[in-house]
């Protein structure tokens, strides 16, 4: 399968954009391999609770490339795949919570391994929905695979760096341990299809939260693929749910849900700050907040795209407190 | 003031071990003397080190819950005198405070600290006179823990560069504060302490109710010699903390007080850059197991629910008693409830004061009713409460339900609901149900019990074998509806830090 995607790229930069929603090629779909065989195109599914249902309401939207060719037919979900998705990540939280840090550690780098083994495909896909040169497309998803690798080690070593032994002034033992916050959502950035989804989803679920993620609107079809390698990673079914579809829809959904404990609205646009911000005080959430400045200069490959702080933002201090005595 | 009445003699309990024969179990009057107090007949806002008047000039009359007699007229600010102080403390944000060396910052801090423990006296007093509070709990507990805090947070202030690993801690500029009536110093500290080691300057408003230590403070503030502008005081209702946390040159805002109006407050500050940290309700369980220092639960159960008239947000106001000791154990809980003195917060042996405010004490009748209403039963112990003042007699509930309004909502009184379970499990199940999740107390001689039940419970603060202890090196902040960001310890200072690693991230 990796062989074919290249020759589907450069087939795809010559189809002319007039033909924007009618493209005759459709990359996803293509698999066009020569010898006049016909391709076996994947349908872009849902992932919720482990598994990859269609969306409840049946409806579908057009997903175009950087050129405007016409890639893939994708799940327009509604409110009740929103819905879906929380119940499963709820069923699913503790589950991963208490697994051991060493065991959520080795699995978040198993994430990464299996990307490596789809490293071409992912290339494919970033090409495709990005409209970057392979080059680039490479770095982009060589970061998103190490950041992975990354994340994977704090999750043994977070608890030592922000937890504390309280020195009181009196004869109690007291400390401090993060614990995960429970359900979040995340509303992925709407260009960086990849590395700006795994840069957002790996410091929320490394310490023990389940995600429910909206994709990308307009280039949804990598975290597709990264449902997939999450599905064959060991990740617990429910850990990760992902949405596609229309954020107007989506997100106003997931903002309000009471029963989502805290909202990556990073990825959001800066002019939904106001009325994701409000809709998620109804249940007092934690809210990491759109930079006002947008996302279009920011830059994923950045070191400082990644932080132990911002596994922080997903996580409560639990202090606690027990009397010294014989 | 004439509270305390001649009391009722009657026998001692007997878990005490005495023979149960009546014993003149009484306490002559002891009542904290006032005159080394001076109260203003009125108080101006704090603004840059002086006090003034409102504009336009207007006040509000400040009562004595345990008398009802008016103690003091203080400012009501208006929405100029809050830009007054937003700019105040801008100025002196930007041309002193901000470029004042962290060691520098410490040593103010740690002056504040001690003018405190010199002054304790005089607080603890007009602290418990405004409050409504047992003057052995502001006098052992409110102020010493207040000054506590100053000298915990004066020692950061030199010390940022360590604290946050490979992050360049930066103030956030203005902090607007708001805190409730139920700890006035006790909240000032917290909030003031760690947001000045920051390097922020602040503009705090203190409830209506009691304000009194808050301009008290105002005064520890000029024998420090702080900068002006660096501490400012404005008083007034609600709509003023509003205003207050929605001007737009403030950077941080930071909230104690109830669920709805930390809500409030989350929706007035949506889509701006402020850092907002709030501490809200609880409705904590404190679940005993048979198997628990029957003694000491008690105590610990008394002290859950009765410290500060059970005005606490982290009070254990579900008590869960595993069924098999529900009787021994509710046996010696009313008992030890019959012995809470009520009654004049200065007398030092009082337990239980007067309830803050009128507004308050109705709606501790209110949710009481319900109880009854729906159907708990209800025990009081017959002590004679004063004829004047905001008084309510401890009171707990048995038969309690899980859907009562007594065990779902924060009553912020003197009440405890009693409910039972089996087995861990149920109790971990009933505990976490509720959209609080501030505390929580287990009583166990378990160990491995202690740390399953500590791990299992949705709550920023667990004592284990113990309750309500608090410490300036401990975080308190809650999960939940109960809020987010914590106060205290290192995690606190995190509060009032610009953390960004720049790119964009919070974090």
């Amino acid at each position: 399968m990796a062989t074919r995607r290249p020759a589907a790229t450069k087939r795809r930069a010559s189809t002319p954009s007039v033909l924007k929603g009618r493209a005759a090629q459709p990359l996803a779909a293509t698999g066009a391999n020569g010898g006049g065989r016909i391709g076996v195109r994947k349908t872009y599914k849902l992932y919720i609770g482990g598994a990859f249902p269609r969306t409840e309401s049946g409806r579908a939207y057009e997903i175009f490339g950087a050129r405007g060719e016409l890639l893939a037919n994708a799940c327009r979900g509604t409110r009740k795949d929103i819905r879906e998705a929380v119940r499963a990540a709820r069923k699913a939280q503790p589950g991963w919570a208490g697994k051991t840090a060493y065991n959520r550690s080795q699995i978040l780098y198993r994430i990464a391994e299996l990307m490596e083994g789809r490293r071409d495909q992912f290339v494919a896909e970033v090409m495709a929905a990005e409209g970057v040169g392979r080059a680039r497309a490479t770095r982009l998803v060589d970061a998103a695979i190490d950041r992975w690798v990354w994340y994977a080690g704090w999750a043994d070593k977070f608890s030592q760096v922000v937890g504390a032994v309280n020195p009181v002034a009196g004869s109690y033992f007291n400390f401090s341990i993060p614990e995960a916050t429970g359900v979040v959502g995340v509303v992925a950035p709407e260009a960086s299809s990849l590395l700006g989804l795994v840069s957002r989803l790996a410091p929320v679920i490394v310490s023990g939260n389940a995600g429910v993620v909206i994709a990308s609107e307009t280039r949804p079809l990598p975290a597709v693929t990264l449902t997939e390698v999450l599905a064959t990673s060991d990740v617990p079914g429910g850990v990760v749910n992902l949405i596609t579809g229309l954020r107007r829809e989506l997100v106003p959904t997931l903002a309000s849900h009471m029963d989502v404990n805290a909202l990556d609205a990073f990825g959001a646009d800066p002019d939904e700050a106001v009325a994701i911000e409000t809709a998620a005080v109804e249940n007092v959430k934690r809210l990491v907040r759109p930079p006002s400045a947008g996302l279009e200069r920011y830059d994923w490959l950045s070191p400082r795209a990644q932080s132990p702080y911002l596994i922080g933002e997903y996580t409560e201090i639990k202090t606690v407190w027990h009397p010294i005595g014989a | 003031m004439t509270l305390t009445k001649k009391r009722e003699t009657r026998p001692a309990p007997s878990s005490w071990g005495l023979a149960a024969r009546d014993i003149p179990w009484e306490y002559a009057p002891a009542p904290e003397s006032t005159d080394h107090v001076r109260i203003e007949p009125e108080y101006g806002l704090f603004i840059g080190n002086e006090f003034a008047p409102s504009k336009p000039r207007k006040t509000f009359t400040v009562i004595n819950p345990a008398t009802e007699e008016p103690l003091a007229k203080v400012a009501h600010a208006s929405k100029a005198d809050v830009n007054r102080a937003v700019a105040t403390a801008r100025r002196a944000y930007d041309t002193v405070w901000s470029r004042l060396p962290g060691s520098e910052r410490a040593k103010y801090l740690y002056r504040i600290a001690r003018i405190l423990q010199e002054r304790s006296r005089e607080f603890a007093v007009v602290e418990s006179m405004n409050s409504g509070k047992p003057i052995k709990e502001s006098r052992d507990v409110d102020v010493p823990l207040a000054a506590a805090h100053f000298f915990y947070y004066g020692g950061w202030a030199d010390k940022l560069d360590y604290a946050f690993p490979g992050r360049e801690p930066r103030a956030l500029g203005v902090a607007a504060q708001v805190i409730p009536w139920n700890f006035p110093l006790l909240m000032l500290a917290w909030k003031i302490a760690p947001a000045l080691a920051a390097g922020n300057t602040v503009i705090l408003k203190p409830a209506s109710t009691t304000p009194l230590t808050a301009y008290l403070f105002a005064d520890v503030v000029r024998q420090a010699e702080l900068p002006p502008g660096v501490v400012n005081i404005i008083t007034g209702p609600g709509e003023i903390g509003m205003e207050l946390v929605s001007h737009p040159d403030v950077d941080k805002v930071a909230f104690t007080g109830s669920t709805a109006v930390g809500k409030m407050i989350a929706r007035a500050t949506a889509g701006s850059h402020k850092k907002l940290t709030l501490e809200l309700g609880g409705k904590a369980a404190n679940i005993v197991f048979d198997d628990a220092p029957l003694d000491q639960a008690i105590e610990g159960i008394i002290n859950g629910i009765y410290f500060n008239q059970g005005e606490v947000c982290c009070a254990g106001s579900r008590l869960f008693v595993q069924e098999s000791i529900h009787e021994p154990l509710l046996d010696k809980l009313k008992a030890r409830l019959s012995t809470l003195r009520v009654g004049d917060p200065l007398d030092k042996n009082t337990d239980v004061g007067a309830i803050n405010s009128a507004g308050q004490l109705a709606k501790v009748q209110e949710l009481v009713q319900s109880g009854i209403e729906e159907g708990a039963e209800i025990f009081q112990p017959d002590c004679v409460l004063p004829d004047k003042g905001f008084f309510f007699r401890p009171t707990l509930f048995t038969g309690v339900s899980q859907s009562h309004r007594i065990a779902q909502e924060e009553i912020f009184g003197p009440v405890l609901s009693v409910l039972t379970f089996r087995t861990p499990e149920e109790a971990i199940e009933k505990a976490n149900n509720t959209p609080y999740g501030l505390s929580a107390g287990v009583w166990t001689e378990k160990g491995s019990r202690i740390f399953k039940m500590v791990g299992a419970m949705r709550a920023g603060v667990v004592w284990a074998n113990t309750f309500n202890r608090f410490d300036p090196t401990s975080p308190f902040g809650g999960y939940k509806e109960s809020g987010y960001g914590r106060e205290g310890g290192i995690h606190g200072l995190a509060a009032y830090l610009d953390l960004s690693g720049g790119n964009g991230t919070r974090g």
